[in-house]
C-alpha cells in the first residue's frame, strides 16, 4: 500500500500588508494536576504515561489513581508509543475558536502496545487504517502535552505536515534573529539554521571594533545579515526590535559573558556585574522589546512568529562554584525565561531553554572533557526547534547532572562544591 | 586690574571676539570606550535608561539614569591613574588644584603623519621644530597633539583593532620626557582613546604618557575633538573633572576660548 504523500512546503508567499494580521489562538489548554505529567515530559521530548507501581497496568488520560487496582503508586514512565491505529475521522467544523481556523484536522484511534486507547492527532503520512504508528507527546500551540501518531517509518517531507507544524517551530522558511554572531557558538548556530532551511538570519553583533575569529566570514553567507546589537544598550535593543521586531519569528539568544570566577576569586563585583548585564538584563531588553511583536505574530501565516531560544547553561540548575557568579547569572536567566514563557504562551510563541554543559571555548579551556562543540550545541538548538520541546540538556555532561538533579538537588549541590 | 580683565573677557565672549570651541565628544552609547584583555576589569561604556517620559512611570518629566567608567567619552586622568602616580599629594580628582584646571594651550599639528601612519609617534625633535615655528612652549601649558583622529566617526576605525591591537598616535618616550623636564607642562591632550599611542604597551616603559605623566603630578586629556578649530597658541582651554571623592578620572565638558 502506497502511503499518503505529505506535500512539500513551499516558500509562503509574502504577506498582503493591506489584511489584519490573524490573532492568535490557543487550542483548549486546561489540564488536570495529573495530566499535567503528560505535559512535563513532552517539554523534554519524551511521551510517558502513568504506571502503576503495584499491579503494573499503564492507563490514559491520566488520573489520581490507578484504573484497575485504585492504587495511588503512580510512575510516569517512557513508552515506546507503538501501536495499532484502529480508525481515523477528519473534523470539518468546530464550535472551539483555534480548530474552527485550521479544519479539516485529521485524528486517530491508536490502541497502544501498553494498553490503553488512545485518541491522537494524526500526521499525514500515516497509512490508512489499520496499521502501524507510533504515538508520540508534543506541545501544542497552548504549550500543553498533546498525542501524535507518527508513521512508523520516516515519509518524505515529515516535518511539513501541516498539523505537525502547528506543534514545532521547524526553522524552515522563518526568519530568525541570533542576537550574538561573534561567538564560535553564535557562528554555529547561523550555519546551523542556514542548513535547516531558514529563509533570512539576522545576526547581531557588539563592539563591531573587536574582530573575532571567522565573524567577517558569516557576512558572504546570502542569507545573513549583520546588524549592530548590544544587550548592554537599552537603546541599541530598542532601536533593532523598532527595525525588525516585527519580522523575527524565531530569536535565538547566544549573546552571554562567561567568567570562571567564584566569590573569593575575585574581588569587587565588576566582573559578576558584566555576566548579570547580559545573560540577565539583556534578556530581559530583549524580551521587552521583542516579545510583544512576536507574541502578536503567533498565527501570522504559515511562517509565523514561534520560538524563543535561551542560551542558558547546566550551571543554571545548581551553582558550579569554580564559576559561581557565572552559575548565578544563568539561574537569573532561568527564573526570568519562565516568566517570558508565561508572557509568551497567549500568542503561541513557544520559549526554548538550553541547558548545556561545559561548551568547547576559552572560558571553559580548564574544565577536562567532555566538552560540547558549538557545532554540537547549534545542532541541538534546530533539533529543539524541530522537535518543539521546551528544554533541552544537549551533550553528556548536561544529561548526567540533569539525571542527578532530578535524583536530588541537594546531593549534586554537595558533589558540584567539592 | 585682573577685575578689569574679567570684565573684558566676558564683553569679549558676548562680543563674539573670543569664542568657546567646544573640546567634547557627545556621550552616547555608541562612543567605544577603551578595551583590555578580556581578564582584566573593564572600563563601562557610556548607558543610559529612560527612568520616564511623560508616561505611566512619570507623567509630566523626561529624565535618565545614566553610567559610565571614569574614562568612558572625553575625559581628564588625575595622578592617581596610574600606579607611578599613586602616592603623590592631591592627586585625585577631588584634590587637584582647580587652578591647574584652565590653562593656555599649545596645539601640535601631527594631522598629516598620523593620516600617513597610525603608529606615528610625537618625537621631542618635532617638539623643537613646532617651537622654532611658534616659540617656547611656556611653563604650565597644557599641550594638545593635533590628529584629527577624533575625524574617524566610524567605531571601528577610531578604535583600529587588528590582530597585534590597537594602532593610533601618541606621544614617544622622549617627547614625554622632554614636556615635563624641559618645559613644565601641566598636562597633556589627545584625540585617541588614550593619551598613549596603541601600541604604547611595546615602549619603555609601557605608556610612557599615563607613568611620566601622571607620576610627575601631570594630567591626561583623551577622546578630544575639534582640535583643527584651535590656533597653535592663544587658546585656553577648562578641563574640570566632576568631584569624585579619590576618583582617578572623569568624563568632562572640555571648552576651549579662543580668539574670535
Amino acid at each position: 500500500m502506497i502511503p499518503p504523500q505529505i506535500p512539500p512546503l513551499i516558500r509562503p508567499q509574502r504577506k498582503n500588508p493591506i489584511l489584519r494580521t490573524r490573532q492568535p489562538l490557543l487550542p483548549p489548554w486546561a489540564r488536570s494536576r495529573a495530566a499535567l505529567g503528560l505535559t512535563a515530559a513532552a517539554a523534554l521530548g519524551r511521551f510517558e504515561l502513568q504506571s502503576c507501581g503495584d499491579c503494573g497496568a499503564v492507563q490514559y488520560p491520566p488520573r489520581e489513581a490507578c484504573h484497575r487496582c485504585l492504587s495511588d503508586q503512580l510512575r510516569w514512565r517512557e513508552q515506546s508509543g507503538l501501536g495499532d491505529l484502529i480508525s481515523t475521522t477528519a473534523v470539518h467544523h468546530s464550535h472551539d475558536l483555534f480548530f474552527r481556523e485550521r479544519v479539516p484536522w485529521r485524528l486517530g484511534l491508536v490502541r497502544l502496545d501498553a494498553g490503553p486507547t488512545v485518541v491522537a492527532h494524526l500526521h499525514g503520512g500515516c497509512a490508512p487504517a489499520p496499521s502501524r504508528v507510533r504515538i508520540g507527546a508534543r506541545l501544542d500551540k497552548s504549550g500543553q502535552g498533546v498525542l501524535l501518531a507518527f508513521p512508523i517509518d520516516e515519509v518524505p517531507n515529515m516535518a511539513d505536515d501541516r498539523q505537525l507544524r502547528e506543534m514545532t517551530c521547524d526553522p524552515k522558511f522563518r526568519k530568525v534573529l541570533v542576537t550574538d554572531g561573534k561567538t564560535a557558538v553564535g557562528q554555529s548556530v547561523v550555519r546551523a539554521l542556514i542548513a535547516a532551511g531558514a529563509d533570512l538570519v539576522w545576526v547581531g553583533y557588539a563592539e563591531p571594533w573587536k574582530k573575532p575569529p571567522h565573524f567577517a566570514e558569516l557576512e558572504a553567507l546570502p542569507q545573513v545579515t549583520l546588524l549592530p546589537l548590544d544587550l548592554t544598550d537599552s537603546r541599541s535593543v530598542k532601536q533593532l526590535g523598532g527595525e525588525i521586531g516585527g519580522k523575527v519569528d524565531i530569536l535565538i539568544n547566544t549573546a552571554e559573558v562567561h567568567r570562571t570566577y567564584g566569590i573569593a576569586a575575585r574581588s569587587g563585583v565588576e566582573a559578576a556585574r558584566a555576566e548579570m548585564d547580559v545573560n540577565y538584563f539583556g534578556l530581559l531588553r530583549l524580551a521587552q522589546e521583542f516579545g510583544p511583536a512576536m507574541r502578536a505574530r503567533g498565527a501570522d501565516g504559515e511562517s509565523s512568529a514561534t520560538a524563543w531560544v535561551n542560551l542558558l547553561s547546566i550551571y543554571a540548575l545548581s551553582n558550579y562554584p569554580a564559576h559561581g557568579t557565572y552559575s548565578a547569572s544563568k539561574a537569573a536567566a532561568l527564573s526570568l525565561s519562565q516568566c517570558l514563557r508565561a508572557e509568551m504562551r497567549p500568542g503561541g510563541v513557544r520559549v526554548i531553554n538550553v541547558f548545556p554543559g561545559p561548551i568547547d571555548d576559552e572560558w571553559n579551556q580548564l574544565l577536562p572533557p567532555p566538552k560540547l562543540t558549538p557545532a554540537a550545541l547549534a545542532k541541538a538548538v534546530v533539533n529543539a526547534l524541530k522537535d518543539g520541546v521546551e528544554d533541552v540538556y544537549p551533550g553528556d555532561v548536561a544529561q548526567e547532572w540533569l539525571a542527578r538533579w532530578e535524583e536530588s538537588p541537594k546531593t549534586l549541590e554537595r558533589e558540584l562544591s567539592l | 586690574m585682573a577685575a578689569n580683565s574679567l570684565i573684558s573677557l566676558a564683553a569679549d565672549l558676548a562680543s563674539g571676539r573670543i569664542r568657546v570651541v567646544d573640546l567634547t565628544q557627545t556621550l552616547s552609547p555608541e562612543f567605544p570606550q577603551i578595551v583590555l584583555p578580556p581578564e582584566f576589569g573593564q572600563c563601562w561604556p557610556f548607558r543610559i535608561e529612560e527612568i520616564s517620559r511623560y508616561d505611566e512611570r512619570g507623567s509630566a518629566w523626561y529624565w535618565n539614569n545614566l553610567s559610565c567608567g571614569e574614562h568612558t567619552g572625553t575625559h581628564f586622568d588625575a595622578p592617581i591613574h596610574w600606579v607611578s602616580g599613586r602616592e603623590l599629594p592631591d592627586n585625585a580628582t577631588d584634590t587637584v588644584p582647580v587652578q591647574h584646571l584652565i590653562g593656555p594651550a599649545c596645539v601640535i599639528d601631527c594631522s598629516a603623519e598620523a593620516s600617513a601612519d597610525p603608529d606615528f609617534l610625537l618625537t621631542a625633535d618635532h617638539v623643537r621644530r613646532w617651537e622654532a615655528v611658534h616659540g617656547r612652549i611656556a611653563p604650565r601649558s597644557w599641550v594638545l597633539m593635533r590628529t584629527d583622529w577624533s575625524k574617524r566617526s566610524d567605531p571601528i576605525a577610531y578604535q583600529n583593532y587588528d590582530e597585534t591591537g590597537q594602532h593610533t598616535p601618541g606621544p614617544d618616550v622622549d617627547a614625554v620626557r622632554f614636556l615635563i623636564d624641559e618645559r613644565n607642562v601641566v598636562g597633556f591632550g589627545s584625540e585617541a582613546i588614550g593619551t598613549d599611542a596603541g601600541q604604547g604597551y611595546h615602549l619603555k616603559p609601557p605608556y610612557p604618557c599615563h607613568y611620566f605623566m601622571h607620576g610627575s603630578g601631570r594630567y591626561g586629556l583623551q577622546c578630544l575633538t575639534n582640535l583643527d578649530l584651535l590656533p597653535p597658541t592663544g587658546a585656553v582651554i577648562f578641563c574640570a573633572p566632576l568631584k569624585i571623592r579619590n576618583g582617578s578620572g572623569s568624563p568632562i565638558r572640555a571648552l576651549a576660548l579662543v580668539p574670535g
